[in-house]
């Protein structure tokens, strides 16, 4: 019998425990895809974040550890300096990675250091049920913004490619969605370039994902793909924000 | 005696003349580091310094950090990693440093943390202090754990612990402290230098990727209820492992005292100097000095209260030990404590002042 369609090599037999309409699934198993493709599962170290998505470590099937809460980047900057031959990358949500992370994250970015990170932004914190997140767009209702995030009263949310293409460091730089198929072929793609400038020695690459948390948006999951395509795309614009190696690219 | 073999020890053996800084980070190459990540702070500037040329030589890595967080959760990706890692700061720094501390206590990874303790609280002032004894003994971070603490007395002790410290992290899975001060931060001194670790434990817990073998985790969150608790337990057991075997400390003119002196690290090299002042005007007075703050000698200070009169702790601080020496003090001696916080180092006259009032 001819195998058309198998379960990549780099996700465990584990359940998730994550919603249904939950964007991790769909990037975990990109992920895992794209190491399966490039053959480098066995010298692939991820770091898993604070949040829902720390339980990608029952989920991965690589070398795993966890951060404290915005932490990732330190600690893969430790691990691909001890190892420089082997695949460091980082799975961070917003409140880990535009929130309690921020120095982490830039510093990492203008050091320049080569791993990859994946940055899952739902404009949400999702495991604590629902508050306002860095990324939580004006007037988006949360646990915390009850009337609506109000900027002259929470601030504005944060742009994290934006911020980072500033810097000299980064290769890399691109923002995706999942909201249908499409784009996710499209997140696909990004997250390879990402993995191969490492495998390339290429230096910083970093794919911001705009995913969905029906539960916290109060949404059912198609709800959640639309919201994704028809609101959250209007503040963070998909695009390549940097490429050192492509430079006609946008 | 001429054992022969005197040219192949000038070979092993080094003498330099080292601040307390040099002479860790000396200590810490000697064990085998492999990476260190830190943030200036004064009294320990000097440290970040010599790591920054000393460990490329070595064939390390260093890396300055952007803050005191950030280099500690360095040294868990390093440890994780499977090498000798280890960051040194000075009191705010490590507090900052006490989340990273904690995780790496809860996922048993080893790590080499060296606090040059200068005054407090808040920002303090940068002469030396003793007055972070509580943070350092009492786990310092969230949960329930110990860390290994020895307190060098000299630079050349902090070259010592500095390599033993490096070997008792390993053997236990367990962050090692070392609780110094501004005094040996930055006094000189000649120190012995030993020869160079050459081989180091394996690792097989290590993240190395998983080829040749299944993938390994390395975690602290157990949400499973229960799960947690037996991990924890596991701990206990450990520490338990530690407070047996790993006691440090040492007594000085113990034969005859009546007056038993308790002090540490800095405060008691002083001690030492008024002792022999104190003897020379015969007043019998012996020092009890432990080098491993946690596990603490209790027993072995409560032998030593047994044997004299009366007892003097000697601080540069409020008085934080001396929660400990009253836990020893099981023949309940009257005790009297001499402190001196913010900064405030005595010298070996006003001690000795204080011996003669008791």
């Amino acid at each position: 019998m001819k195998v058309i369609y198998k379960k990549p090599e780099s996700i465990t037999d584990n359940t998730t425990i994550y919603c249904p309409g939950c964007g991790h699934g769909i990037v975990h198993k990109i992920i895992a895809e794209v190491i399966d493709q490039l053959d480098i599962r066995e010298k692939t170290i991820s770091i898993a974040p604070v949040g829902c998505a720390v339980l990608s470590y029952n989920y991965f099937n690589f070398d795993v550890t966890e951060a404290a809460h915005g932490r990732c980047p330190a600690v893969a900057t430790a691990i691909k300096r001890v190892y420089p031959d082997r695949i460091v990358f980082t799975y961070q949500g917003d409140g880990d990675l535009a929130a309690i992370g921020t120095a982490e994250i830039i510093h990492c970015a203008a050091r320049g250091e080569n791993i990859t990170v994946i940055f899952i932004n739902n404009a949400v914190y999702g495991m604590t049920k629902g508050q306002m997140a860095p990324t939580t767009l004006p007037g988006q209702k949360t646990t915390t913004t009850p009337y609506g995030r109000d900027t002259s009263y929470h601030g504005y949310p944060i742009r994290m490619c934006e911020l980072l293409s500033t810097l000299a460091g980064p290769s890399y730089i691109e923002r995706t969605t999942i909201e249908n198929v499409p784009e996710i072929i499209k997140t696909k793609r990004a997250i390879q370039k990402a993995f191969t400038y490492q495998v390339e020695n290429k230096g910083f690459s970093f794919v911001e994902v705009l995913s969905t948390c029906p539960t916290n948006w109060k949404m059912t999951p198609s709800e959640a793909m639309k919201w994704v395509g028809d609101t959250m795309k209007n503040y963070f614009i998909p695009g390549v924000y940097k490429d050192k190696y492509n430079k006609g690219e946008t | 005696m001429d054992t022969g073999c005197k040219g192949e020890l000038e070979k092993k053996m080094k003498k330099l003349l080292l601040n307390g800084c040099e002479a860790a980070g000396e200590g810490a190459i000697s064990a085998g580091c492999k990476f260190y990540a830190g943030y200036p702070i004064t009294p320990q500037n000097r440290f970040p310094e010599y790591m920054s040329y000393r460990l490329p030589e070595e064939g390390g890595i260093f890396i300055q950090s952007e803050s005191e967080i950030s280099a500690i959760n360095m040294v868990f990706g390093a440890s994780a990693a499977g090498v000798r890692a280890m960051t040194s700061s000075s009191s705010p720094g490590i507090s900052l440093k006490q989340e990273g501390i904690s995780y790496l206590a809860g996922c048993e990874l080893p790590a080499v943390i060296i606090n040059m303790n200068r005054g407090g609280p808040g920002l303090g002032d940068v002469t030396p202090s003793q007055s972070d004894y509580f943070q350092a003994t009492r786990g310092g971070g969230h949960g329930d754990y110990r860390t290994i603490v020895l307190a060098p007395y000299s630079v050349q002790e902090i070259y010592d612990f500095t390599y033993l410290a490096f070997d008792l992290a390993d053997k236990y899975r367990n962050p090692v402290l070392i609780l110094a001060d501004g005094i040996i931060a930055q006094v000189m001194e000649s120190v012995n230098l030993k020869p160079k670790k050459k081989k180091l434990p394996e690792k097989k817990w290590a993240l190395t990727g998983c080829k040749g073998r299944k993938p390994n985790s390395i975690k602290s969150l157990f949400l499973t209820p229960g799960v947690l608790e037996t991990h924890n337990w596991k701990l206990a057991r450990k520490y338990e492992r530690i407070e047996k075997k790993e006691i440090r400390y040492e007594q000085y003119f113990s034969d005859d005292a009546e007056l038993g002196i308790v002090s540490y690290g800095t405060c008691a090299r002083i001690v030492l100097e008024s002792l022999k002042k104190a003897r020379k005007n015969g007043i019998k007075a012996s020092l009890f000095r432990p080098i491993t703050l946690w596990p603490f000698p209790y027993r072995q200070l409560s032998d030593f209260i047994k044997s004299v009169k009366k007892i003097l702790v000697i601080e540069m601080n409020l008085g934080q030990m001396l929660d400990d020496v009253k836990i020893s003090n099981t023949s309940n001696k009257r005790i009297f404590f001499y402190g001196r916080p913010g900064g405030g180092v005595p010298t070996p006259e006003e001690i000795f002042k204080e011996i003669k009032k008791i």
